[in-house]
């Protein structure tokens, strides 16, 4: 019989620690949807996916109940609809209400891929998709929205930079009185993985098979609470520990994306090795940086702190898992991180060191809200920074940030869920970067891009 | 087929008991059980074969999870699987 103080340590860290599969997201391929005409491409569209992930919620419900893991969300992502409007032509908001019919029938969480991959330039299809988005997300609950806009292979468009800085502050205008939820929902990438089961970026690349089951797995309180349990060790035993603990953890992920691929008869494609974080008190990777011995996230120390944590995880969860992929990294969303709330709030996180903990760690500035009259072109820049930061690096680095509409430094907007709440940060709004912004053209791609 | 029934809670009497005869009514075979009570806390894990249950699995867990309830404490039944995959290289 398997080891009394194993099998407390797996109910510990499911029922005190926060440990739980953080999504199960289908990918789906549109592209046998396609047609010129709009409304039949739609038709199609909702047939497949209606039927593909008929029975995606349902599995994950049993296989929470016969194995006690909490699956947190079931997801469905997309091929790029800006490939579906290059088709079709027409509105491309069209798509945007299929896609969150088919996510109420299927009664899903969150469904990705209303988005367009314009790291070099736009295609047919493109530019439209990328100027619906304000609208789609303001009239969907469900849709997800990504854009890709620059690659170490291709360098940045900037023109797509520009667009981007208007859409994200036309998101929050949009949906102003909904706690300008909108932005919340869009994300713009450098280097934007084709696998990624996480919200909002994820889609379902072209290299995909037809259907695909991706696992993201969750579990900071887990890791803090091992590293808490070293209060004296250094830092090559903390990296230690948490390879071992990482190790558990993705191994609760490949277990659960085989028996959902085993039983949905779908190909399992990726266990995405994040560090999720919850708003739930003890389930934050700032407490995981604290508990190695800093005193708040934010101060000097931590983005070595965070360069060892992100490391270490990967160490650990690449032997526990065959197909390792998505992001891979510990995410640091300030509004879904208790930890990383309290230190924006006290004022020693501030959006400076998340850029530089960025270059160290999975994913970008995520979910940081930035005072409501912050310019179009200043948004621009900070995609602009944050994406020079992938390119040069071959890293993903996203940008989610949400313009508090009407709210000013030093209020807070208030999600609820996992998207939880924060304060709103202050970002550089004396100096413009406007002429920079709107010069556009493309960053070429730096050195590295030239590896063969 | 099998999983891990796990109980904790304050000791009392006829837990045991309780527990393996909510397994007997799904025809769950009880293979092995291990217990201790340390300062009043009862722990016990026991070992079920499930492959010839007259119910499905949610059943039984949903009916040891009532059983619980009942006698405050927590109850939980796991497919042995996880344990496996979590602590077996």
């Amino acid at each position: 019989m398997i080891n009394t103080r194993d099998i407390m340590e797996t109910i510990n860290m499911i029922d005190n620690e926060n440990l739980d599969v953080r999504t199960i997201t289908m990918g789906i391929s549109l592209l046998d949807c396609a047609d010129s005409d709009i409304d039949s491409s739609c038709d199609k569209i909702y047939e497949k996916l209606t039927h593909k992930a008929e029975k995606l919620v349902a599995t994950g419900e049993k296989i929470e109940r016969t194995y006690g893991i909490p699956i947190i969300n079931k997801r469905v992502s997309v091929t790029p609809i800006a490939m579906m409007t290059a088709v079709s032509g027409g509105d491309p908001v069209k798509y945007a209400k299929t896609l969150e019919r088919a996510a109420s029938t299927l009664g899903i969480n969150f469904i990705g891929g209303y988005s367009a991959l314009v790291q070099k330039g736009f295609a047919s299809g493109d530019r439209a998709l990328i100027e619906s988005i304000p609208e789609a997300l303001a009239v969907t609950e469900h849709v997800c929205s990504s854009v890709n806009i620059g690659s170490t292979k291709a360098g940045i468009n900037m023109d797509a930079v520009a667009l981007m800085g208007k859409a994200v502050k036309r998101a929050a205008e949009l949906t102003a009185d909904r706690n300008c939820i909108g932005a919340a929902k869009l994300v713009v990438f450098c280097n934007a993985p084709e696998d990624n089961p996480f919200m909002a970026g994820a889609f379902h690349g072209v290299g995909e098979p037809d259907t695909v089951i991706n696992v993201g797995v969750s579990g900071p309180g887990v890791v803090r609470a091992a590293v808490a349990k070293c209060p004296d060790g250094d830092l090559t035993e903390i990296a230690d520990i948490i390879k071992k603990t990482a190790f558990k953890i993705t191994r609760m992920g490949q277990l659960v994306g085989t028996v959902a691929s085993k039983e949905l008869g779908v190909p399992f494609g990726i266990v995405d090795l994040s560090l999720a974080p919850t708003p739930a008190i003890g389930d934050s990777v700032a407490y995981i940086l604290e508990a190695m011995g800093l005193e708040t996230c934010g101060t000097h120390g931590t983005t070595a702190a965070l360069a060892l944590l992100n490391d270490a995880v990967k160490k650990g969860g690449v032997m526990a898992s065959s197909h390792v992929g998505g992001l891979s990294g510990a995410f640091i969303p300030v509004s879904e991180d208790a930890g990383m709330i309290a230190a924006a709030r006290c004022g020693e996180l501030t959006i400076e060191k998340l850029e530089a903990m960025t270059a160290v760690c999975s994913v970008g500035l995520d979910m940081i809200i930035i005072p409501g009259d912050t310019s179009a072109s200043t948004i621009s820049a900070i995609i602009a920074d944050e994406a020079a930061i992938g390119m040069v690096n071959s890293k993903t680095t996203a940008v989610r940030v949400i313009p508090a509409i009407g709210r000013s430094a030093g209020e807070e907007l208030e999600f609820g869920g996992l998207l939880g709440c924060g304060p709103i940060m202050n970002v550089h709004s004396n100096c413009s970067s406007e002429k920079f912004i709107a010069r556009g053209g493309r960053i070429p791609a730096p050195m590295q891009s030239l590896k063969n | 087929m099998k999983a891990i029934v796990s109980v904790i809670g304050k000791d009392t009497v006829g837990i045991l008991a309780k527990v393996s005869g909510t397994c007997a009514e799904h025809n769950a075979n009880i293979i092995d059980v291990t217990q201790s009570v340390m300062k009043d806390i009862f722990t016990m894990i026991m070992l079920i074969d499930i492959s010839e249950l007259t119910s499905d699995f949610s059943a039984l867990s949903d009916a040891l999870a009532a059983l619980g309830e009942s006698i405050g404490m927590k109850i939980h039944v796991m497919h042995e699987d996880i344990f496996n995959s979590m602590h077996r290289i």
